[in-house]
């Protein structure tokens, strides 16, 4: 017998054992969240779902998790941590965990996980992400008729579909409302680290914009906008205490109602890999008050728009929308296929700026 | 590519801003290196500061004593790590790197109460007339306090070493604390008071960031700000003004190409991200080479017993 036999039977050993013990204790569910559930913004809501899990199940699941994970080499160490201290299902809650999670999942075919925001999936890795770029739309149709300046700072994390989508998104409602919005867009490298998105932000508003919107995890811009006098968006959660004055509304991930269909599943014994992309309609993305500083008629249009892309009448990308070199992306009244939306990395026409590498 | 819509008084303004905290987390470590010992708890003293000085700030409604309370914190931090170092005599990488750990936990205990808390406002400083001279009065005039406070605290520990009599024995201790020992110097007590001061500058510091600049209070807001703290120490070869110079810079380089970013140029994030760390390694490769003079000191990071 081979050191590798012995160690791959010692590994189904433990995954046996995994199993058998699941029959009877509770369900033990683990989260990884890339910041600090404090952060009042992405990882806060990821672990308002684990709450709501712990208090639909109560006594028959145990849930665990780990927050300010680093994406890469150390979630891979975390994640194998989490599978062998027992736990039969993992939500890695970062894009940056996909192929931490794909590999940990072949090491322990037992244990379910669920990535979010990824797209590699495998017989015990299921992924979903919300669709984002619904609320993107809307707020850049704000963003696009509140602008004095004409200028939108837009502070982004990673060049990753997701941000990119909420970008394009934003920029082509912004646009089309005002023809002379230019969006200026900062890339901070990182989901969470407050000083560097305030001071992006202040680099921002030094240049002349006056609504900024951000795709980072921390409260920081919200609040430097605030301070500075302009506007912006919540992003993740309702950020309303750190700009009561700035924030016009947010776009908030409902993640709860998903990890309560999953964990029953799983219970259930029906789970299986799947790949969810759920938007305003199944109440997976929420968008918080629209603001009273608002002009009535543009909070009427706001509603107006999430109604319709709620019912499926109307779909943020729909032709005519060209690539940012010109060349056609899709035909009038054409409506952007999820695949593309999945994997979209580059830029819409109007945008400035190059798609970081 | 609009870079008239970057204005050059404002963006250097900004750097002040964004480089004072890692300048006087830096100072305050750069004394305690100079006394012969390696804290690496800077970004535990940090936030622990940051925590400290927002919750008093706010209750108090007062910056001025949200900062002392920061430096307290920082210093109280710091004194754990002195005691354990230098009377229990443990290993101090291991219970530096401990010390980042534990501030991380407690800042995040401490903060429960105040996440989702707004700031206080804090005002620049009225210097008058000084505000209103073009250009120099928006680089130099316009600042809050703490920028002010932070450059005397440069200049008050460059001519504190260089200068004074106790400057002089805090290097005689860092140097050789058996020598230093022998004339007679208590070389633990000063070491203490070293590793105190570098507390409270840490702890200013993370609360110059969670008071002024951004300014709330969310758990790990210090992101890693400690050990560009520490880099830029060996950045500065262990000299103040060089401290200064290396803040500014490493602090300029993020402003820097965040305005690049926002008028449209392209800049190669990642390697602005890496280059703080890629410039404390040429330095370092720079002092063993013998290009540059070294000013570490000669007993940095050396345990200390009084039998000798």
């Amino acid at each position: 017998m081979t050191f590798k036999s012995i160690l791959a039977g010692a590994v189904l050993g433990l995954g046996l054992a995994g199993a058998a013990v699941a029959q009877d204790d509770p369900l033990k569910v683990g989260f990884v969240y890339v910041g600090p559930i404090g952060d009042f913004g992405w990882s806060y809501e990821h672990n308002e779902g684990r709450l709501a899990v712990e208090e639909h199940f109560g006594d028959t699941v145990e849930t665990i998790y780990q927050e300010s994970v680093p994406e890469g080499a150390d979630a891979e160490r975390v994640l194998t941590q989490m599978a062998l201290s027992g736990a039969d299902m993992i939500f890695t809650t970062s894009f940056g965990y996909m192929d931490a999670t794909v590999n940990v999942a072949g090491k322990f075919p037992d244990v379910k996980f669920e990535h979010a925001t990824g797209y590699k999936q495998a017989d015990n890795v299921s992924v979903y992400s919300a669709r984002f770029y619904e609320g993107r739309a809307i707020i850049g149709h704000i963003a696009g008729k509140m602008t004095k300046t004409n200028k939108v700072g837009y502070i982004a994390s990673y060049p990753i579909p997701e941000v990119i989508r909420g970008i394009n998104a934003a920029y082509l409602h912004a646009k089309k409302v005002n023809p002379e919005v230019e969006f200026n867009v900062v890339w901070v490298s990182t989901w969470f680290d407050p000083a560097k998105e305030a001071d992006a932000a202040t680099a921002l508003i030094e240049q002349g914009a006056d609504v900024i919107m951000q795709h980072t995890d921390s409260t920081a811009p919200m609040t430097i906008a605030e301070e500075k006098g302009i506007l912006a968006f919540g992003q993740a959660s309702d950020m309303i205490n750190f700009g009561p004055n700035a924030q016009m509304t947010a776009i908030i991930d409902n993640w709860a109602p998903y990890y309560i269909e999953r964990v029953q599943a799983a219970m259930d014994g029906t789970w299986e890999s799947t790949n969810t992309w759920d938007g305003i309609e199944p109440g997976m993305v929420e968008m918080a008050a629209f603001s009273d500083k608002l002009p009535e008629d543009l909070r009427a249009e706001a509603e107006a728009m999430k109604t319709a892309i709620a019912a499926g009448e109307y779909h943020p990308f729909t032709g005519p929308i060209n690539r940012q070199d010109g060349s056609a992306w899709l035909a009038e009244g054409e409506v952007a296929d999820d695949g593309t939306l999945a994997g979209m990395n580059f830029y819409i026409e109007g945008l400035t700026g190059e798609v970081p590498q | 590519m609009d870079l008239s819509s970057i204005n050059l008084f404002v963006l250097i303004a900004s750097l002040m801003v964004s480089a004072t905290p890692i300048l006087l987390a830096g100072i305050g470590e750069l004394v305690v290196e100079k006394s012969g010992v390696l804290n690496l708890g800077v970004e535990g003293m940090m936030i622990t500061g940051a925590v400290c000085g927002f919750a008093i700030a706010v209750q108090t409604g007062s910056a001025g004593l949200g900062f002392i309370a920061a430096a307290l914190g920082g210093a109280a931090l710091s004194l754990i790590f002195g005691f354990l170092t230098q009377v229990l005599m443990s290993n101090q990488v291991a219970t530096g790197l401990a010390l980042t750990l534990f501030g991380l936990g407690l800042s995040a205990l401490l903060g429960q109460g105040f996440i989702g808390v707004k700031g206080i406002d804090v005002g620049p400083v009225p210097l008058g007339p000084l505000a209103d001279i073009p250009g120099l009065g928006i680089v130099l005039f316009r600042h809050d306090g703490m920028v002010y406070v932070s450059l005397l605290i440069v200049a008050g520990v460059w001519a504190g070493l260089r200068y004074t009599r106790a400057g002089l024995i805090l290097r005689a201790v860092g140097e050789s604390h058996n020598a230093a020992h022998a004339l007679g110097y208590p070389v633990i007590r000063i070491r203490l008071a070293a590793i105190a001061f570098g507390g409270a500058c840490a702890g200013l510091g993370g609360a110059y960031l969670s008071i002024v600049r951004v300014p709330q209070w969310t758990e790990g807001m210090t992101a890693g700000a400690g050990w560009i703290a520490l880099a830029l120490v060996v950045f500065a070869s262990w000299r103040p003004w060089r401290v200064l110079a290396g803040a500014y810079l490493f602090g300029g380089l993020t402003v820097l190409q965040l305005n690049l970013q926002a008028a449209g140029v392209k800049v190669p994030v990642e390697v602005l991200s890496m280059a703080p760390y890629l410039l404390t390694i040429v330095v370092l490769v720079l002092i063993s080479s013998g290009k540059g003079a070294s000013g570490a000191p000669a007993s940095l990071g050396t345990r200390f017993h009084d039998s000798g």
